[in-house]
């Protein structure tokens, strides 16, 4: 083993520190060659080792009586739906890829993730994706939306997987970082989940899929780091997707699995080769001898420690029965995909690589992985000034406008509120004619389980905003607004995952919003019953520019599904008919602390998180979920952003109804229409269900207020017009591209 | 009815295809490789499913044309077959020119994925003569490639002979450039070749025709082109 001396300075230039250097060489009893020591710097990189979150990770509920896969065991959460089938599901950012290079980092985050869900043996079903950039009227932000939103698409598109759902939030503090976090969800039988697992002494290593070249060197490495002015030099740390090539890796995975030939397998994601081998050795107890001269690779003079590190995408690891090479040979074949037997499952724990005849590394796979000997911190916190400013505010020293039919256009053409047609139009959200909300549109995707009685829920949530003025309460909201909109679908919810979006986590107060995030989600996660089965963290998201550290809103993305017990009670967010009742569901409250509205409106940015009670909101959901199974209510909306005003517009707009409803003289009007006091839910009531309806309320003790009813096509608010459906509808669907296009939408 | 439906790499509807035909129309199913050079002689119908067929990075259905199967189905098609290519599988009977004109990107030069409404033009082939009368279909598209194009003689010559299957309208039917989403020409959703045995459309049929998704109007062309190969052979 030769190669440059490796220094402590070589470490930190590969994003060590020095004591981490020092534990390594306490680790290898030698200092490590170059190699190894890169591989230990992309092991060890926060976005592959949890190193300073996964402490409090640890606090999260993660025990569930239909939990089949704990978080942190596979590749994905893999939780029981009956009738002997399984859903895999899980959350990842590619965040920073994005923000240098918006297309191939969208596509390549819908390939990652997507990969993580059929290395599971699980086909992929659904996908949901949750974005976040800057301010519209930057160029940059334009282009970096576009890029996205075409990289999702096509990635997706090609691949065959419908997008079910997801979320687009703007805002001033991701204008240097964009938030790109995808979603799969996959169903698998139960008996035919496959681990990542690698052992059996003797049996044959198999790599699978693209050939490997210097695409994505040090991706993870990129992935813990700040974004900086130089950062668009990484861009050979990008990966490039390819999703002909994702499509029959899948097919050809899971008709490998069915020759029961397969030991284990892992794709290659952050960390590549090293990753996989790693993971799947120590998990096994196993250790691994390969030839790194056997791996396909697409360009000449490249070293073994960019062979190991490298994040070409499209590949699989797969550990085979010695003896049953043939059977998966001749799948590998028929699909006419690359492979290439690499190496072999050894007795012990080392990892030895071999490269021209030579070993160049050799490392105890047990010290590389989280859980072995990966470090493991506790970061110090501190609170936020800001905090307490927040909570000066005072709504009273806010003047209610006079013109509430100027508040409402405003808001609908805010392109945080508009339609993200725009946007989902781009994606396919048919293809396996499962999305049952085509035609239903309801809050949370629903996918039909065919043959069966049931239906799949799904959706991701998080107002960051929430959780910048108060990450405990706003995390909290997050996974209520989840369980919110799954239960408007009529469906209980089961899970969690989590994308933890966040700025540097040396910086204590950063940290704080970190830790505060976490306990309240786990709160509420304890609440509502739905443990956490796996995630992402992403920290670094924050830009350094000239020397001024500025991070993201703090932003715990939650993608959480659900069950539909019955297809039957499939309830939607559109009023049906004329003439129905509305109600509201939940308490109104003088509250327009963190809205859109008064934000963007008045232009107020410090104020605390909205109303919010964690058992008000429990019970009002097992309420809804009782209401929809006895057929009480024609349709389910839940109040979020841009307040009851909004909520009623897009139950209203699908089938180009009005409402004529009546403020309550007790709450200010903008604080009634526009205000995001959480916990409520719009429901509209037929006529002959209407007496049953208020019975059950009454007798269960559920608040509620009768709001109005729908009209043929007038807005009226107090008896005055704010206009009529139709038009509001061209504004609101139109908006957006108008401002991502600049020019006037079609 | 014996169904075919033929698996190209890339292709990704195929099992959606397989399901309506199996599963709700209740018709025989066999799927063919895209390798498979001897396939059942008793097949009625060849369906061209959608999907990225071979990835489509050069021009859609540009590679499957040179697919080992492509020579038996255009034997089959020139044998008077009945073939139906859906989005992909259209952009594949043009390129292999069973079928006349040829698909461009749209005109926003984006994916476009939703609900259209389709008027249905020519009466008398197998997919249009048993449709309701008097009513547009909704029907989704899903494609980036799918504005349909063919020069000024090779349309006058395909009104003639009745090759229009389907045009964008509204849901009243009315055929107007406002509902044309992608640029197509004459609003050309779906034809078909003079013989009337071999047909391509760009909306997707199979993803209107479960009623648990609450849309079956796709399913009426399946049934129709069923019920006209049943009479007329």
């Amino acid at each position: 083993m030769s190669e440059q001396t490796v220094t402590v300075e070589t470490a930190r230039e590969l994003g060590l520190l020095p004591e981490e250097f020092e534990l390594i060489k306490k680790y290898m009893g030698r200092t490590p060659n170059f190699t190894e020591l890169s591989i230990y710097s992309v092991m060890w990189s926060e976005h592959a080792s949890y190193k300073n979150s996964i402490k409090w990770l640890k606090t999260l509920p993660r025990k569930g009586s239909a939990i089949l896969a704990e978080a942190g065991t596979e590749n994905a959460g893999l939780v029981d739906i009956g009738d002997g089938m399984a859903c895999a599901f899980k959350i990842e950012s590619h965040n920073h890829p994005c923000a240098v290079e918006p297309y191939q980092g969208a596509a390549t985050g819908v390939g990652g993730i997507n990969r993580d869900i059929f290395t599971m043996g699980a086909r992929p079903v659904a996908q949901l994706n949750s974005l976040r950039f800057g301010n519209l009227k930057h160029d940059r932000t334009r282009w970096l939306i576009k890029g996205v939103v075409k990289g999702i698409g096509n990635y997706g598109n090609a691949f065959g997987i419908p997008v079910l759902g997801g979320e687009v939030f703007f805002d001033e503090s991701y204008n240097m970082n964009p938030l790109v976090n995808a979603m799969s969800v996959g169903l698998v039988k139960k008996d035919g989940v496959v681990s990542a697992i690698s052992k059996g002494k003797g049996n044959p290593v198999f790599i699978v899929g693209s050939s490997t070249g210097k695409d994505g060197i040090h991706g993870a490495t990129f992935a813990s780091a700040d974004i900086t002015e130089d950062s668009a030099d990484d861009i050979p740390s990008i990966q490039v997707g390819d999703p002909f090539q994702e499509k029959i890796l899948l097919e050809a995975s899971l008709e490998v699995i069915k020759t029961g030939a397969l030991v284990g397998m892992q794709d290659m994601g952050a960390a590549g080769i090293i990753c996989s081998t790693s993971e799947m050795s120590e998990k096994g107890g196993h250790g691994m001898r390969v030839n790194l001269d056997k791996v396909p690779l697409r360009q000449k003079n490249i070293e073994a420690w960019e062979i190991l590190l490298s994040e070409s995408q499209e590949r699989m690891l797969m550990v085979v029965q010695k003896g049953r090479e043939k059977d998966v040979e001749d799948v590998l074949n028929k699909w006419d995909i690359n492979y290439a037997i690499i190496g072999e499952v050894t007795e012990g724990d080392f990892l030895e690589f071999f490269f021209h005849g030579e070993l160049v590394a050799k490392v105890p796979a047990s010290t590389l992985v989280l859980g072995g000997g990966a470090p493991v911190y506790d970061r110090e916190y501190r609170e936020p000034a800001y905090y307490k400013e927040y909570k000066k505010f005072d709504i009273n020293k806010v003047p209610e406008p006079q013109d509430l039919i100027e508040v409402a256009k405003q808001l609908i053409s805010h392109p945080n509120i508009a339609s993200k047609r725009w946007v989902y139009e781009q994606y396919d959200t048919m293809i396996g004619t499962g999305n049952m909300t085509t035609n239903f549109p309801s809050d949370a995707g629903v996918f039909n389980l065919k043959g069966t009685n049931k239906a799949l829920v799904m959706t991701v949530d998080c107002n960051s905003r929430y959780v910048k003025a108060d990450p405990e309460v706003g995390a909290m909201i997050a996974v209520s607004e989840a369980a919110r909109n799954i239960a408007c679908t009529g469906a209980k919810p089961l899970a969690i995952t989590n994308c933890l979006n966040f700025g540097n986590p040396y910086n204590p107060e950063v940290y704080w919003q970190f830790v505060h995030a976490i306990k309240g989600m786990g709160a509420a996660c304890e609440k509502f019953d739905t443990p956490v089965t796996g995630g992402n963290v992403s920290f670094y998201n924050q830009a350094s520019i000239g020397g001024k550290e500025e991070a993201v809103f703090p932003t715990p993305t939650i993608g959480m599904i659900g069950l539909l017990e019955n297809k039957n009670h499939h309830t939607t967010l559109a009023f049906k008919e004329k003439g129905h009742m509305i109600y509201l569901i939940g308490k109104s409250h003088n509250d327009i602390a963190s809205s859109e509205y008064l934000y963007s409106y008045h232009g107020i940015k410090q104020s605390p998180a909205p109303y919010f009670n964690l058992d008000e909101e429990h019970r009002i959901q097992t309420a809804l979920l009782e209401l929809i199974s006895k057929n009480l209510v024609q349709s389910a909306h839940d109040v979020s952003d841009g307040g009851l005003f909004i909520a009623l517009l897009e139950s209203a707009m699908p089938r180009n109804l009005g409402f004529d409803i009546t403020t309550d003289a007790e709450i200010r009007t903008d604080a009634f229409l526009f205000g995001e006091a959480q916990g409520r839910i719009v429901v509209s009531v037929s006529t002959s269900r209407e007496t049953h309806f208020i019975d059950y309320m009454v007798a269960n003790k559920i608040p509620f207020t009768a709001l109005g009813h729908v009209t043929k096509s007038e807005i009226r608010v107090d008896d005055v017009s704010f206009g009529f459906i139709s038009d509001m509808k061209q504004v609101y669907d139109t908006a957006l591209e108008a401002m991502v296009t600049g020019q006037p939408a079609k | 009815m014996k169904f075919g439906v033929v698996i190209f790499p890339g292709s990704n509807c195929d099992q959606d295809t397989v399901y309506v035909l199996r599963d709700i129309l209740e018709q025989e199913v066999v799927t063919l490789w895209h390798k498979e050079i001897d396939f059942d002689g008793n097949i009625d119908v060849i369906v061209l499913p959608g999907g990225f067929s071979y990835g489509d990075y050069l021009r859609s259905g540009a590679l499957a044309k040179f697919s080992p199967i492509m020579n038996r189905v255009i034997e089959f098609a020139n044998n008077g077959g009945y073939v139906f290519g859906i989005c992909n599988g259209f952009q594949i009977l043009c390129e292999t020119g069973l079928l006349p004109g040829a698909l461009l990107h749209n005109m926003n030069q984006k994916f476009i994925c939703k609900n259209v409404f389709l008027t249905p033009d020519s009466k008398t082939t197998a997919l249009t003569t048993h449709l309701p009368k008097g009513r547009a279909l909704k029907i989704p598209i899903a494609h980036g490639e799918g504005r349909y194009f063919a020069d000024r003689e090779t349309l006058a010559q395909m009104r003639i002979n009745g090759q229009i299957l389907f045009r964008y309208s509204d849901e009243n039917g009315i055929v107007s450039e406002s509902f044309n989403p992608n640029g197509a020409v004459e609003n050309i959703a779906g034809i078909c070749n003079e013989r009337k045995n071999v047909f391509g459309m760009m909306p997707h049929p199979e993803r209107a025709s479960d009623d648990e998704l609450g849309n079956t109007d796709g399913r009426l062309i399946f049934e129709s082109m069923i019920k006209y190969i049943k009479e007329n052979g």
